[in-house]
């Protein structure tokens, strides 16, 4: 026996030839994360009256691998904001556990009222993510902020890991941008109609967008949370189920799979 | 004073022959003139409150807070030098921090007392430093709850090793940590100058028994505030207060200031009482008149 551990645990150098030692080795330049690996699909959100209603399914994939299917996606912020996290969990978690810390600080100097609104969040946030991604080393993450901004309107606006920010009466990450979107622009096109809008309209929708995203992205779960905030804070239900599916449509959809006619 | 002069109060680090750090006896005797501080551990949560002396009136009325928050369950209150209660609540944050960051989860009441515990402790031991002229009262609510980590996935296993340990878990703690570094846990503390008075009220509540709500105490608390202020009449005072509650009380299990009107109604009712103690002692002093007639 070969007793030098280097040599332990090698394909046999006589039957597939000498081992390659460059795949131990660190070639080129340094690489930071390249891609996302455990990953949550669409958040969606929408304005209405009083606040906003955000969405998320509690799926975590790897790959196309439905890996945990009890993880929380919306994170509510001194009890004033909340957040929608899509893409990768573990960078999901540092920012939680940076909020986490933020959050705390700011309650030193203000335990009974919160400082940072959810417009104050999103341009922290929008901040942590550009420098992060010019340092080539980006958090993978999609984020949407829900809540109140410094005049006590509500606030939804998106962060995603280049630093690029944007606002909308309505908003979707990842999928939910091609297939959620265009429903909730139907009903809230503009401000003015999101100003109009009540939250158990606002609710209706959601869910009914979560329906669809569910029915058609296949990295996504029918369980879901579901977040209202307005000034009287964030109520969040993190165990909701679709209700009153409907899979007819699927018969008339052929070419996929193993189907041969 | 009968050390003094003997050259052994000089350095913290030096005994005297009778076995004593006169440094830290002296830490005491600033902790003895500061504002009265007391705490209250009930069934259902903590109550901090203190006796702030207003130094001048071109202060801003309940600015300048002295009760602190060390994590969102514990809160901090002291008696004695405030810059030194200062750079105590900041290393008790720190530490508090520290924790999350280690553990991923709050930090117990009782962990933050050892910690801190030590770290005054180092403070006695070494010639170039002095002690803290300060006694904290360091209270906090562990939930009770199961405490996710910090931004888990899932819910983890449901028994075997990381799993879940079966029994009661969390509730409310109270400590006092004295200038030696000396800590013990308490169901009622009280620190400065109205000690003494404060105390005794405190005994006679019968705090083991458990029977005191955390809205009660609140009323005790201001009660006790304002007996242990009636050997300092000569200056104005604000009383200040917090509570945590427990996950299923008013608070939520954070550490928060007690709402104004709660406060105020409490401080009626102390000053109430007051005042016909007060009546009482004049008749009674009426009657002394009478009598000698």
């Amino acid at each position: 026996m070969d007793h030098r551990p280097q040599a332990w645990g090698r394909p046999r150098d006589d039957v597939y030839g000498a081992y390659d030692h460059s795949y131990m080795q660190e070639n080129g330049p340094k690489q930071n994360t390249q891609q996302p690996i455990v990953t949550g699909t669409s958040v969606i959100g929408i304005k209405f009256k009083d606040g906003v209603v955000i969405a998320a399914d509690n799926l975590a994939s790897y790959g196309s691998l439905a890996r945990f299917t009890d993880v929380k996606r919306l994170r509510p912020f001194a009890d004033s904001s909340i957040l929608g996290f899509s893409g990768d969990i573990s960078d999901m978690q540092y920012l939680d556990r940076h909020l986490t810390e933020l959050s705390l600080s700011e309650a030193y100097e203000s335990p009974d009222k919160p400082r940072l609104n959810a417009a104050n969040l999103h341009r922290y946030l929008s901040k942590l993510l550009y420098n992060r991604r010019s340092k080539f080393d980006p958090l993978w993450n999609h984020l949407l902020v829900g809540g109140l901004d410094d005049n006590g309107e509500p606030f939804l606006a998106a962060a995603d890991l280049l630093g690029s920010t944007y606002s909308a009466p309505s908003l979707a990450t990842g999928f939910g941008a091609m297939l959620a979107q265009p429903i909730m622009r139907r009903y809230v096109p503009d401000e003015e109609s999101a100003k109009k809008l009540t939250r158990e309209e606002a609710v209706d929708i959601v869910k009914e967008a979560m329906k669809v995203l569910f029915y058609r992205d296949a990295r996504s779960l029918d369980t879901y949370s579901l977040a209202v905030v307005t000034k009287d804070g964030v109520e969040l239900k993190e165990d909701e189920k679709l209700e009153n599916q409907s899979w007819a449509f699927a018969d008339r959809i052929k070419g996929y799979g193993t189907q041969t006619v | 004073m009968t050390s003094i002069g003997t050259g052994y109060d000089l350095l913290n680090s030096i005994f005297s022959p009778d076995g004593r750090n006169f440094q830290v006896e002296y830490a005491v005797k600033a902790v003895e003139n500061g504002g009265t501080s007391i705490g209250i551990r009930c069934k259902d949560g903590i109550v901090l409150a203190v006796e702030k002396i207003v130094a001048s009136k071109l202060q801003k009325p309940n600015a300048n807070k002295r009760i602190a928050s060390v994590d969102s369950h514990v809160g901090a209150v002291y008696s004695g030098m405030i810059p030194d209660g200062r750079h105590f609540v900041d290393r008790a944050r720190d530490e508090a921090q520290s924790w999350r960051q280690n553990f991923k989860t709050p930090i117990p009441t009782a962990d933050l007392a050892s910690r801190m515990g030590g770290y005054l402790q180092a403070y006695t031991m070494y010639g170039s430093v002095r002690p803290f002229g300060i006694t904290a009262i360091v209270g906090g609510v562990d939930t009770s709850e199961e405490t996710p980590v910090d931004g888990e996935v899932g819910s983890g296993p449901a028994v075997g090793a990381g799993g879940k340990v079966p029994g009661k878990h969390g509730g409310p703690f109270l400590y006092m940590i004295e200038p030696s570094g000396l800590y013990w846990g308490y169901y009622g503390a009280a620190t400065g100058k109205g000690r003494q008075a404060a105390k005794a009220e405190l005994e006679k509540l019968d705090l083991p028994a458990g029977n005191i709500t955390i809205h009660e105490a609140v009323k005790e608390a201001a009660r006790i505030i304002y007996i242990a202020h009636k050997d300092n009449k000569d200056k104005e005072f604000e009383l200040e207060m917090t509570w945590i509650s427990t996950v299923d009380g008013p608070t939520k299990g954070r550490h928060v200031e007690v709402p104004k009107e709660l406060r105020e109604e409490a401080e009626r009712l102390a000053r109430a009482e007051d005042e016909s103690d007060d009546e009482e002692e004049e008749e009674k002093k009426d009657d002394d008149n009478k009598m000698e007639d």
